[in-house]
């Protein structure tokens, strides 16, 4: 099975990367995500129920739904705001690979679980400096289309039904999805970025953060 | 396309297309009440929430949709449609988008109903919450109140697109196959929302676009086809909070097997109010809603047109007329197509790199047209330097340009010698030349007062003829002769000398 790979691109304003960031990884996870599994006698399980919530970005024209998940929205806060510090830091352009999408497989000891990845996201953001008023206000409606557009794109890929993981049984959903949430289960993901400074080069090597699961070897 | 299926999941198979319209609709109006949504979460399956997605039941909407759906499932030839619309104070209304849901025949026949095609159909309305959120109407829909409202309306049938004016666009939400056919949910929506009201022709213009007659009744007539919401005023709590679940119809339950399913009963349907209304400026810019003309006081609407959208088809002015029974229309006057191929654009369109090296060579009407020469008309004086043109354009052979003529015989010897064979300035007799003679038009050289112009008379006093003396004939004389005839000169002179004489004491 390969892993299908999409990539997405956005030119923003540096206060505009988060809001941005935000709005295409809610709308990935709101497709990735379940309600809690509840299983009971042998092979059968019950399934949660989903929340969304429409969410007003303060820089940019645009509203986004997004899981009902404090925990998941946190979560996904403090990862884009550590891109969004280390973008601002280096002044140049980021490489945002978001939402790996895996599932493990697990190895007998002492080998650690091999974390297979079956959809990488990844969002290449650009940062303009805008000088004027006039052309910020330009910039949110701009960006407002723009992310239109990428929630279109998302959108159609989510809909093509292609390789999803198969449905767990009660002790395999730790392989499969994200059980520590309280109120949602997405499949199982990671998120890592890299930032490349004005000339192209990486300043920081990638950044890996692992909401669950340890690292392959 | 019927298969084999069996009765239980024929029967689970309606019953998930049954509700997934349903909640198709319910989210569709949702997101065009001017709030924001939220529902929460439940790690605990109530048994009340198809596809396991918390989307609350308006009753007046849900009831809309069973009328129009009246006990009959989406099929092929036979979609359930959204229609969503605008309406002013002033009546005017616009449809701004029609979301459908069909099926086609073309079947999956392997895909097993209560899995994967309940969890597909999960997926799409998720994908359904986030497309209603990014198409023009939305941002519409959040500014709604006192100068428009929304409207929605639900039919059965067939599509109807005319509506929507001229270039509209469409977006694909998403496909689910079955057993009996593939559900396809799509939105086609409006790209030009400027619109002129009709009422601006029956009352005197407004003032800086600005209706002077604010205090208006709204524009609700009972026999409207379209359902309003009622408005919430903004500084409510943004989430919408549904009384609990009064009227329970089916009931859903969500338990589902790795292995072969268990079946999953019906749903609850909740109930909550619904009314909002949409209040329509003239003048949007679907691009741009933002850069709504300034509505004014309540209830007044300005009629001026806005500037144009931008990247779209947009019009400055579009007439919108809506009857309610006959559905709203609007007619736009089409955007101007590029024309480089016409004559009467032969000064400002373009040649191929072709054309510029033939220009010598073909006949052009003007500059950096490329046409067949017998497609040439040079009758028209429009047609740029139309006076350089040769009347003769039948044939390349004929025409002066390429083959000039030789000169004709002078009828006078200053016309005659006024041509020369090199000159630059002047048509040229010499057929043997490898230059191209134009006709020398120098600017300003009309003269009225002699029949020829400052052109003809440079062509005809340039090369004036040779002083005699200068000849050759006379200089081949021999001195011999000369002095031969002199003596005679001599006598001739003599006999003359008192006129001499006479001269000379006149000159002193």
């Amino acid at each position: 099975m390969n892993c299908r790979s999409e990539v997405l691109e956005v030119t923003v304003e540096g206060r505009q990367v988060e809001e941005a960031m935000l709005a295409v990884l809610h709308t990935v996870l709101l497709h990735r995500s379940t309600g809690k599994f509840h299983y009971k006698k042998e092979g059968t399980y019950s399934i949660g129920t989903v929340g969304t919530q429409d969410v007003d970005c303060d820089f940019i024209d645009f509203t986004y739904v997004r899981v009902s998940s404090d925990e998941l929205d946190r979560a996904l806060r403090k990862v884009v705001g550590e891109f969004k510090e280390g973008l601002g830091n280096s002044g140049g352009d980021g490489l945002g690979q978001m939402s790996e999408f895996y599932q493990k497989k697990k190895s007998r000891w002492p080998f650690s679980d091999e974390c297979i990845p079956w959809e990488v996201w990844t969002v290449k953001v650009h940062v303009v400096a805008l000088a004027t008023e006039q052309e910020r206000q330009i910039c949110r409606e701009k960006v407002g289309e723009r992310l239109c557009e990428k929630v279109t794109n998302v959108v159609e890929v989510m809909n093509r039904h292609e390789y999803l993981p198969k449905m767990p049984t009660q002790s395999e959903v730790d392989n499969v999805f994200d059980t520590g949430l309280r109120d949602v289960q997405p499949y199982l993901y990671k998120i890592s970025f890299q930032i490349t400074d004005a000339l192209g080069t990486s300043v920081t090597t990638t950044m890996r953060r692992l909401i669950k699961d340890t690292l392959a070897l | 396309m019927e298969t084999d299926l069996n009765s239980q999941d024929r029967k689970d198979l309606d019953k998930f297309i049954k509700f997934f319209a349903l909640k198709t609709v319910q989210v569709i109006v949702q997101a065009r009440l001017g709030e924001k949504i939220c529902t929460r979460s439940s790690s605990s399956p109530t048994g009340s929430d198809w596809f396991n997605l918390a989307i609350k039941d308006i009753p007046e909407v849900t009831h809309e949709a069973k009328k129009a759906l009246a006990g009959q499932l989406p099929a092929v030839g036979r979609s359930m449609c959204v229609e969503i619309s605008l309406k002013t104070s002033e009546g005017d209304s616009m449809e701004l988008e029609i979301w459908c849901l069909e099926m086609n025949e073309k079947c999956d026949k392997e895909i097993k109903v209560s899995y994967t095609v309940y969890n597909r159909l999960s997926l799409l309305l998720k994908s359904l919450l986030a497309i209603t959120r990014v198409t023009p109407a939305y941002r519409l829909s959040r500014k709604q109140g006192h100068e428009y409202v929304i409207l929605y309306r639900i039919y059965f049938g067939e599509v109807q697109l005319n509506g929507l004016g001229e270039g509209f666009q469409t977006v694909r939400v998403g496909t689910v196959g079955t057993p009996v056919g593939t559900i396809t949910l799509s939105c086609a929506y409006r790209i030009n929302l400027a619109f002129m009201s009709t009422r601006q022709f029956e009352r005197t213009p407004p003032i800086m676009g600005i209706i002077i007659d604010h205090f208006v009744d709204r524009p609700y007539p009972s026999s409207s086809p379209m359902h309003p919401c009622n408005y919430r005023a903004t500084g409510e709590d943004p989430g919408v909070a549904y009384p609990s679940v009064e009227d329970s119809q089916e009931v859903c339950t969500t338990s589902f097997s790795t292995s072969p399913p268990s079946q999953p009963a019906a749903l609850g349907v909740g109930s909550a109010d619904l009314a909002y209304p949409v209040v329509f400026a003239a003048g949007l810019n679907a691009t741009h809603p933002h850069q709504l003309m300034v509505p004014g006081k309540e209830g007044g609407v300005p009629l001026a047109p806005s500037q144009p959208a931008h990247g779209a088809q947009a019009d400055q002015e579009r007439l919108a007329t809506y009857t309610p029974s006959d559905g709203a229309h609007c007619a736009a006057t089409p955007s101007s197509s590029e024309d480089t191929e016409t004559v009467s654009n032969s000064s400002e369109g373009r040649a191929s790199p072709r054309d510029v090296l033939e220009t010598a060579f073909v006949r052009k009407v003007g500059a950096f047209v490329n046409k067949p020469i017998n497609q040439v008309a040079l009758t028209s004086l429009d047609i740029p330097f139309a006076m350089f043109a040769p009347k003769d354009l039948e044939l390349e052979d004929t025409d002066p340009m390429v083959n000039p003529p030789d000169s004709p015989d002078p009828e006078s010897p200053l016309q005659r010698s006024l041509h020369s064979d090199g000159s630059s300035g002047g048509s040229s007799g010499n057929t043997h030349d490898d230059f191209v003679m134009i006709d020398f038009k120098p600017a300003f050289s009309k003269d009225d007062i002699l029949p020829m112009d400052l052109g003809t008379f440079y062509r005809e006093f340039q090369n004036p003829p040779q002083l005699s003396s200068l000849s050759i004939d006379i200089g081949a004389q021999s001195m011999a002769e000369d002095l031969d005839s002199l003596p005679e000169k001599l006598a001739v002179h003599e006999k003359n000398v008192r006129e001499f004489d006479a001269f000379v004491e006149t000159l002193q």
